[in-house]
């Protein structure tokens, strides 16, 4: 059993967590991922490792609410367990070797780039960060992100926070005001990583996504995490999750990520249902 | 000695109508007369061939015997001297190519039911709850195994017993491998598979689950805290038909839908995970796997099932049992036939297949499929699951680099079991690539005896 040490809200639907689990924080590197499950019978659910403590044995994971298990599991508390949190999974993904990296977050995705954001600065290279939301509450990690970022860009659909605009506006703007990057690092819904991909191939400018593929056990056994890089089948569990988004076949993701959608929204119906009957 | 001239008994099944519908065992077993009935079929032979065509040699005469003079305890003792796991193998060993193949009365009336009466012997033992024997005092040495599969288990069990403190690592939330994850419950219902975890607990062993190895721990770190390690870690990596469409929505591996149904639970109607399971499914491949697949498919609620086959029914490779049982289901098997393209837009739509026909046979003797010339055709269809077969996962081999592995991706070992690590044993599906229970379990007692003998001899004790 693993036990949530503190939960704090970020924001409409998103909490931080910050989950008991030593041996994962151990190996823990940036762009890896733990599976967690709520309760005993509960899915098997993948989230990335925004940050781990070696020295306190905690991990902490950034998790906006969708559906039934991440809605079952804001309904927790500090102090409750859970029963599964396996990790670290997946390939840790290095950057350090880059000069001029850009990090591009949309929504979520910033649990994703706050690790490398960190290692980066770290190391003397602090990256340039383009944040993106619908709106402001939306806008995750942006305090924490800014302690560790060159320059810290904010975009929303509604001008609510920062400029009003998509990610890729901000990006080519940058671009063609003459920024140098040797890498893109683009996290976030499967449409933003696409039209990102779109703008630095123009530029040539390598890109890295990451993918948040169906996951059920993580390590290369089930092939549900299967999607199609270069022409060749990959696992985002084993391969990933982290790939050249210039050879993502992104539309084949985007009609795979679809296929529960029916089914998990009469869960999240019927959960919604029973919680009000309570 | 009594001797049954008669013909071969079969065990009490659920009829085919009712338990496509349903998740209960199919075979029920026998009844003690009928256990009594059929072991006295069993001529006693001198030099008896059934106990070479058993991978670890049961002792099959003697306890066929005991279950003749109703000492139906004492036969699950005769078992469990070379078969830790009989209630299982019972069920699942593919006899009619091993010990009853080899059994001297095939041609009178068939083969002795050895499974089906190593099954009622192992029931009859299990149900009442023969105490074990406690394991030999600790001796001090710690030993490592990494996967809860039937070779894992095995290994762990007779460590213990020989005093040795062990922990198994279990990537998963629950113990058993393919047992808990692959098999179905009408087939290995998932109480016998807890009993026989329960029975290591009780021999002091420790099942750490939720734990990767490779990426929790690394194999240098087991091998810094632990005397020696056992590797099995079995062949779940699935493989692919490579055609056209497979990644489109309603494909699925065999591992990822029976892992939803069975570990997961998605047959119960308040599971959390979800399945998706087609009005028209296509089920391809031969092997148990396949069988399992197509049968779950149909419990699922699935209006038509078909397996679709390269070669024809002389070389399917599944159980016997299992075909026969999937074609009185109602599932249909076709035979000769081979994908070519999976068809849809973003969803499946059908499967474009060929007819084929034998030619010569292989490297392993089995005949060849060609293709027939302009015989493609189209089995209309909303569900695929792919069912060709695994090779063993490359994480664990990944992370550790000396550990010497062949281009197949199997771990190789010397003659006891050792692996290019020292003190790192392996066996299982790991080594062999995916075979058998029986055969897992015997590499696992194997690797098990190596440990054994290395490690007191180290020790001087
Ligand atoms: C490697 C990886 C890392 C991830 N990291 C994070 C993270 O740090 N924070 C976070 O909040 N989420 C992350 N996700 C996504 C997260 O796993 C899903 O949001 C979660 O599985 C939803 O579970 P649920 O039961 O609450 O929702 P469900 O009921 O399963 O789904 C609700 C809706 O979300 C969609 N959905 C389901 N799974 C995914 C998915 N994997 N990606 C996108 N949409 C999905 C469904 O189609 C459905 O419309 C990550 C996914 C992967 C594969
Ligand atoms: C659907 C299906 C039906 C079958 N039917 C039959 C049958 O009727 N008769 C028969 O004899 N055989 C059958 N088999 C084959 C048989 O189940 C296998 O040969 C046998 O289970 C192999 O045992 P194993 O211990 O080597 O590995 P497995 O049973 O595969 O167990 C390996 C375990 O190791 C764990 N693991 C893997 N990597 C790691 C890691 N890095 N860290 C921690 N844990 C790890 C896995 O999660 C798994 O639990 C069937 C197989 C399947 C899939
Ligand atoms: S273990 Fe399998 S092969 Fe051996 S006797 Fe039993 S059923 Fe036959
Ligand atoms: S070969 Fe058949 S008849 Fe002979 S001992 Fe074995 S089971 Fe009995
Ligand atoms: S999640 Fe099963 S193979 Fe990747």
């Amino acid at each position: 059993m693993f036990k949530i040490v503190s939960k704090r809200n970020l924001g409409v639907n998103v909490n931080e967590y910050v989950i008991d689990a030593p041996a994962v924080a151990r190996n823990a590197r940036p762009g890896q991922f733990v599976i967690l499950r709520v309760e005993e019978k509960g899915e098997r659910v993948p989230f990335t490792i925004c940050d781990a403590n070696r020295i306190m044995g905690t991990v902490t994971i950034l998790v906006q609410t969708v559906g039934a298990t991440t809605w079952k599991l804001a309904a927790l508390k500090e102090g409750d367990y859970i029963p599964t949190f396996v990790g670290p999974l997946g390939n840790p993904t290095e950057l350090s070797h880059y000069n001029g990296v850009l990090l591009i977050a949309g929504g979520i995705g910033s649990a994703v780039i706050y690790p490398q954001a960190k290692v980066l600065y770290g190391i003397g290279k602090p990256a340039d960060v383009i944040l993106g939301a619908r709106t402001k509450d939306l806008v995750m990690y942006k305090r924490e992100l800014s302690a560790y970022a060159k320059k810290l860009y904010v975009m929303t659909d509604d001008g609510s926070d920062g400029e009003q605009g998509f990610v890729t506006q901000k990006l080519k703007e940058l671009l063609e005001g003459g920024a140098r990057y040797e890498m893109v690092m683009a996290v976030g819904p499967l449409g933003m990583m696409k039209a990102v991909c779109e703008v630095t191939k123009q530029y040539n400018i390598p890109t890295t996504v990451s993918m948040n593929s169906v996951m059920v056990d993580g390590t290369g056994m089930c092939g549900g995490c299967r999607l199609t890089v270069g022409g060749k089948t990959r696992y985002a569990c084993v391969d990933g999750p982290e790939f050249d988004g210039h050879l993502v076949d992104f539309d084949e993701a985007m009609a795979r990520a679809s296929f529960y959608k029916n089914i998990e929204k009469d869960h999240l119906c019927k959960l919604r249902e029973a919680g009000n009957e309570n | 000695m009594k001797i049954n001239r008669g013909e071969r008994l079969s065990p009490i099944e659920q009829d085919p109508q009712v338990r496509r519908g349903n998740f209960y065992e199919v075979n029920k077993g026998f009844t003690p007369e009928m256990a009594i009935e059929e072991a006295e079929r069993c001529l006693n032979c001198k030099d008896p061939k059934c106990v070479k065509g058993c991978p670890v040699n049961v002792n099959i005469p003697t306890f066929v015997r005991q279950i003749a003079d109703g000492e139906f305890a004492e036969a699950a003792k005769t078992i469990k001297a070379t078969n830790n796991l009989p209630a299982i193998c019972g069920r699942v060993c593919p006899q009619e190519e091993q010990c009853e193949k080899q059994c001297v009365r095939a041609k009178a009336g068939g083969a002795v039911a050895i499974g089906a009466l190593e099954r009622f012997a192992a029931d009859y033992a299990l149900q009442k709850g023969e105490p074990q024997e406690p394991p030999k005092p600790r001796n001090g040495m710690r030993v490592a195994v990494v996967g809860s599969g039937p070779a894992g288990l095995t290994c762990a069990a007779d460590c213990a017993k020989e005093g040795f403190e062990v922990t198994i690592f279990e990537a998963f939330h629950k113990a058993g491998g393919v047992l808990v994850y692959g098999i179905p419950e009408f087939r290995l219902p998932k109480s016998l598979v807890q009993a026989e975890i329960d029975k290591l607990k009780e021999l002091g062993v420790t099942i750490v689950l939720d734990t990767v190895i490779g990426r929790t721990f690394t194999l240098e770190e087991l091998c810094r805290e632990y005397d020696a390690v056992f590797l099995g870690t079995g062949a779940g990596l699935p493989m692919f038909l490579n055609i056209k469409g497979e990644n489109l929505s309603g494909v699925y591996t065999a591992n990822e839908y029976l892992t939803r149904v069975n570990l997961m639970q998605a047959y119960l109607k308040d599971a959390a995970t979800p399945v998706i399971t087609g009005e028209k499914v296509v089920v391809v491949g031969g092997g148990n796997v396949a069988m399992d697949a197509a049968r779950t498919a149909l419990r699922m609620g699935a209006g038509k099932v078909t397996v679709v086959y390269r070669r024809s029914m002389e070389e399917l490779p599944a159980r016997k049992e299992e075909v026969e049982n999937a074609i009185e289901e109602g599932i249909e098997m076709m035979l000769l036939t081979n994908p070519v393209e999976i068809l849809g837009d973003k969803k499946v739509e059908g499967i474009k297949c060929n007819k084929m026909q034998l030619g010569q046979p292989d490297e392993r003797g089995r005949a060849t499929p060609i293709p027939v010339e302009g015989s493609e055709f189209v089995i209309n269809c909303d569900q695929v699951i792919i069912a060709i077969g695994t090779s063993p996962n490359p994480l664990l081999a990944k992370s550790a680099k000396n550990l010497k592995t062949s281009p197949k991706g199997t771990i190789i070992i010397n003659e006891n079991g050792e692996t290019s690590i020292e003190n790192v044993y392996a066996g299982g599906d790991a080594v062999i690539g995916a075979a058998t229970v029986i055969l897992a379990m015997g590499a696992g007692k194997k690797a098990a005896a190596s440990i054994v003998k290395k490690l007191r001899g180290k020790h001087g004790s």
